[in-house]
């Protein structure tokens, strides 16, 4: 059967939708949906092509939006999505993730939900929520966020997720108990003799990569790592990428060795490509070796930069790669990166894009 | 003003147009019973199910970017809605 291919994207005045058959030559766009709220992360459900976006309005807050009819109807909930009575409230979702019929979602100040009613309703994390670790964790550029949130395909009990810039932290008891696993991973920004604490990295994007083993690769404000014991330890895989710094990383549907990045010049350069050159950074195996690839994108000039959030690749093969930039111009490639086309230009700062894969 | 304490007037409810667009049906003037403001949005939440949250955070208090004014004054979640009064609920300056 015809399958279409669904790129979903966040952006700062609502979600759009790219979708394309297989051969991903002619894309056409829809939206903006959910009345023009600021959404960080949509994801799709290749089960029912149930969509869900993440996000918050400044007028009215946090709320998680679902469209089970392709995007056309939308409606919202943030029923449980709250902390308690005189704590600070939370301000905006960031983002989402489904596995094994539970929608968890990611807040600001950081914090993680689950929803096993499909988005209805929301209920705590106690774990991650009364973490001993919580009074210390500070907030980065874009605040106090929960945004990776990295479930394991096979076994519902696992769950890691990043916090800027808290790091990154593990359940393997369905968030009942977490540890933080950063070990190996830099927080330049504190002290000689303080940069590799246990908590308090700033982790910009925890991805895993596909199968049943434990690698992660996390892109770091100070460093890129790669980890192959399911974040107990980490090792800088940076050498030979034109910086350190960057905020996606996004992994191959089924090679573990494989990732794609977008690095930015520099915290303190101004974080755009680096020259003004957008090059996507590609491995294949596992970091050892990294190839920039820029044909079809800007040749120079070109100074935006690409969120945490907003790469991705799809599940066919050979495997499309796309990213959405500040700039409201998304990239896509049906060649694993190796060649791009500008397939939507002019939208709003996208803040993330993830791909759907569902039956025609 | 003389109020009779047997005044049931209903409170004449303005909604800004952003909120009701978030709950198919929603009318932009509705009529509710008096009490308090929380009252009020008690009432808007019974319904229309998760309004309360759109106007509301878990403080709890009015949303930062939301302004209720109960006959022309600022109002606070405790203040009281007093018969046949006007209310207007408001959206903020806010946005970028």
């Amino acid at each position: 059967m015809a399958r279409t291919v669904k790129l979903l994207v966040g952006s700062k005045k609502g979600v759009f939708i790219l979708a394309s058959d297989e051969r991903r030559r002619v894309w056409r766009l829809s939206g903006p949906f959910c009345e023009n709220w600021p959404i960080h992360h949509v994801v799709g459900d290749p089960r029912d092509g149930a969509i869900y976006g993440a996000g918050g309005n400044e007028w009215f807050g946090p709320a998680i939006w679902k469209s089970q009819d392709g995007g056309s109807r939308w409606t919202h909930s943030s029923r449980g999505l709250a902390y308690s009575e005189g704590e600070t409230p939370i301000k905006a979702a960031w983002s989402v993730a489904l596995s094994h019929g539970r929608l968890y979602a990611g807040v600001e100040p950081a914090g993680l939900f689950v929803s096993g009613d499909g988005g209805a309703s929301f209920e705590p994390v106690q774990g991650l929520r009364g973490h001993p670790t919580r009074p210390e964790w500070k907030p980065g550029g874009a605040g106090l966020i929960l945004h990776s949130i990295v479930l394991d395909p096979v076994d519902a009990e696992r769950i890691w997720v990043a916090i800027s810039a808290a790091g990154v932290f593990y359940s393997g008891d369905g968030g009942a108990t977490w540890t933080p696993r950063n070990k190996g991973t830099r927080a330049d920004f504190l002290p000689e003799g303080q940069r590799y604490p246990e908590f308090g990295q700033c982790v910009h994007c925890l991805v895993k990569a596909p199968g049943r083993g434990d690698r992660l690769y996390q892109q770091n404000h100070c460093g890129m790592y790669r980890s192959d014991d399911g974040g107990e330890s980490w090792t800088s895989v940076e050498a030979g990428l034109p910086s350190s710094f960057g905020f996606p990383a996004a992994a191959h549907p089924r090679d573990a060795d494989a990732l794609f990045l977008f690095p930015l010049n520099g915290a303190e350069q101004g974080r755009f490509a680096p020259d003004g050159r957008p090059t996507v950074w590609k491995t294949t195996d596992a970091g050892a070796h990294w190839r920039g690839r820029s044909a079809g994108l800007p040749q120079g000039d070109a100074y935006f930069g690409v969120l945490r959030q907003a790469m991705a690749t799809d599940a066919l093969d050979p495997a499309g790669v796309y990213f959405g930039a500040g700039n409201g111009a998304v990239y896509a490639s049906a060649d694993e990166g190796e060649s791009w086309t500008r397939i939507a230009d002019n939208l709003p700062t996208i803040s993330s894009v993830e791909t759907l894969v569902i039956d025609a | 003003m003389t109020v009779r304490c047997d005044d049931s007037r209903p409170a004449l409810v303005r909604l800004p147009a952003p909120l009701t667009a978030l709950f198919p049906g929603a009318p932009r003037v509705v009529e509710l019973p008096g009490g308090s403001v929380g009252d009020l949005i008690d009432a808007l939440d019974a319904r229309w199910p998760g309004m309360r949250d759109r106007l509301c955070d878990s403080t709890p208090a009015v949303r930062r970017h939301v302004n209720v004014f109960v006959d022309g004054a600022r109002a606070k979640l405790d203040d009281a809605v007093p018969p046949g009064a006007d209310v207007y609920i408001l959206t903020a300056i806010s946005g970028g």
